[in-house]
């Protein structure tokens, strides 16, 4: 038992030695990534903050940034989670082209991206002037150009997540569902979503925190517009050049509803991504 | 509403199956055979999961699949499917999993719901109703797949191996259940299973695939009699030589020879089972019975008798008690005489 104890508390003591060649920039990264947001909370004008907070400009840009990430994820929803679907179960050919193009705004800087958005839905785009001579709608410097850029940003987030759930679940349950007489809607709805849901959470999360810190794609189609298109990382990053401390506390606000929504969903999240 | 069947099925592997079948309304067919053989293939092939490659499946003159012109897709067949897993909806109770097929084919939630509960009282689960699969055991999970694949009245019951996932202890009483609810049901069932015994007591008649093909066919003690491969032999504990016969004296191309009762000529079959064979320390004398040295190869306990694998011209296989293994000192390379009855040796052409 006293022998046992011993060599179980040596091999803890073996196993808990950690070499410096990985310890040490180890710390170093974990500094990295803390530090910055320690920083934050250690010069935030804690005096001011309520106040600042209260303040109109705040209160217009974070509703802002919540309903435009809000819809932008409700639109990658709609469109992604079918995307994901076909990539994953649809027997068309060239799939592996088709992930590819799809995960092409992932690596894309977003201001890139914005510029594109801006040739194909810009008032003379490719597609945009049809929208405008057709239907008098024009996208760029609107909020809802806000929700098209941030939705073109986040989608591919979800769209991974979710196909990579699709691909993890065991596809002989929706063979068991269509030997029932189920068609491949009914299967989809009542058998392969339920048991991804998981993965759709966490991808809607993702997709979510990307759209809610987008920068480049919608400063570049949608503009600054105080109170239309001014979302919070637009709000900070210009706030920076004037008032530094309203930059903090937008972004402490930034950071304090990333933390939330994080915590709120972590066991899903976790549950989804593992 | 006979359902014929005559699959052909390539895979890009290189693999063929070649599959003819008939099965009329309340028969049961066992497709016996070893892993790979092409049981699950035709399995899919007929609940509409996977198409033929030629040949056609037809349910009377209802037709299913003929390429290029027909193929009726699984969820317009109506084919009942208990999969080896079973695969129960994880996040449906017991009684959602059975109305499944019936909420799927348009019948509003309360009468499928009814109906499903008859179909739990059937299988004996009427207090299961409201568990998850995840928290039902091995057994009541097969009677839960059953129900849900004969709730919907389908023409055609196809059962993967359905007590391979089961415990030894569960599966005498569960098959004989099964056995009972495919008395009941009228329709067509085809079992595919790798166990001898499930095919004998489930099946009316048993199709033995091997690599794609089928070797043989018929009622199971008439299989069981007369076994015509390896596989069938020692799945129903037979040895099995082919030979050529002349007068009472069959000659086995491997070498060896053997004397039978009954005489016969030409291409041959020798069957006779493992307890027939009797082992001897050393050369019995003075009768004219089958008898020649052999090598223990290996030694298998069985429930109340030791199967002995002996190497010889021919190699054989020997059902003896524990208590002869002790007094033979038998271990493998032992070197022995086996000796079988020429009486005990059947014959059966080719």
């Amino acid at each position: 038992m006293t022998d046992q104890a011993t060599r179980g508390a040596r091999r803890g003591r073996r196993r808990g030695r950690l070499p410096a060649v990985l310890a040490v920039p180890a710390f170093v990264g974990l500094a990295f990534l803390v530090v910055p947001l320690a920083g934050l909370l250690v010069r935030a004008p804690w005096s001011t903050l309520t106040e600042q907070l209260l303040s109109a400009e705040v209160g217009q840009a974070l509703a802002l940034s919540l309903v435009c990430a809000s819809l932008a994820t409700a639109v990658c929803v709609v469109l992604g989670v079918p995307l994901a679907w076909l990539l994953a179960r649809g027997d068309l050919p060239g799939r592996g082209v088709l992930r590819a193009l799809v995960t092409v705004p992932l690596v894309l800087p977003p201001v890139v991206g914005g510029v594109a958005l801006l040739l194909v839905l810009g008032r003379r785009g490719l597609v945009g002037q049809y929208l405008h001579d057709w239907f008098g709608i024009s996208l760029p410097f609107t909020t809802a150009g806000v929700v098209v850029a941030e939705a073109f940003v986040a989608m591919p987030f979800l769209v991974i997540a979710v196909e990579g759930a699709l691909r993890a679940a065991d596809p002989r349950y929706e063979e068991a569902a269509a030997t029932l007489g189920a068609s491949r809607w009914l299967t989809f709805r009542r058998v392969t979503l339920p048991s991804i849901a998981p993965g759709v959470v966490a991808g809607t999360v993702l997709c979510w925190a990307r759209a809610l810190g987008e920068f480049g794609a919608t400063i570049t189609f949608a503009g600054n517009f105080p109170g239309k298109t001014t979302t919070m990382p637009l709000a900070v990053y210009l706030a920076l050049e004037t008032d530094p401390g309203a930059a903090i506390v937008l972004s402490i606000v930034l950071l304090i509803v990333s933390i939330v929504v994080l915590v709120s969903l972590r066991d899903r999240w976790l549950r989804g991504l593992s | 509403m006979t359902l014929h069947a005559d699959l052909h099925v390539s895979r890009a592997s290189g693999f063929r199956l070649d599959l003819d079948l008939s099965i009329v309304p309340g028969e049961v067919v066992a497709l016996l055979g070893p892993n790979g053989a092409g049981k699950t293939t035709a399995m899919r092939a007929l609940a509409g999961l996977l198409p033929v490659t030629t040949g056609s499946i037809r349910l009377d003159d209802t037709v299913w699949d003929e390429p290029p012109r027909v193929f009726v897709p699984a969820e317009e067949r109506f084919a009942g499917v208990v999969f080896q897993d079973y695969l129960l909806f994880n996040h449906l109770s017991a009684l959602d999993n059975v109305a499944f097929g019936l909420r799927a084919q348009g019948m509003a939630r309360h009468p499928a719901r009814m109906r499903a509960r008859d179909w739990l009282a059937k299988v004996g689960l009427e207090q299961f109703a409201g568990t998850r699969p995840r928290s039902l055991s091995g057994g009541q999970a097969q009677r839960v797949a059953l129900a849900r694949a004969l709730a919907t009245d389908p023409a055609l019951l196809l059962l993967d191996e359905p007590l391979a996932a089961l415990d030894a202890s569960n599966r005498l009483h569960i098959r004989a259940e099964l056995a009972r609810h495919l008395g009941e049901y009228p329709g067509h069932t085809l079992l595919v299973t790798h166990d001898p015994l499930d095919a004998m007591v489930l099946a009316d008649r048993i199709v033995i695939v091997e690599e794609g093909r089928v070797v043989q066919a018929g009622p199971p003690a008439e299989v069981a009699r007369a076994p015509r491969t390896d596989y069938v032999a020692h799945l129903v504990g037979l040895n099995l030589y082919r030979g050529t016969a002349s007068g009472t004296t069959v000659s086995l191309p491997g070498g060896g020879t053997f004397t039978v009762a009954v005489p016969a000529s030409g291409a041959v079959y020798v069957a006779f089972p493992p307890n027939a064979v009797s082992l001897h320390a050393t050369e019995p004398s003075g009768s004219p019975r089958n008898c020649w040295p052999v090598t223990v190869a290996g030694l298998e306990q069985h429930a109340h008798t030791v199967r002995a694998r002996l190497d010889g011209l021919p190699p054989v296989l020997a059902d003896i008690t524990p208590v002869v293994v002790a007094e033979l000192a038998l271990a493998p390379g032992t070197r022995l005489w086996a000796t079988v009855k020429a009486t005990e040796a059947v014959t059966y052409p080719v």
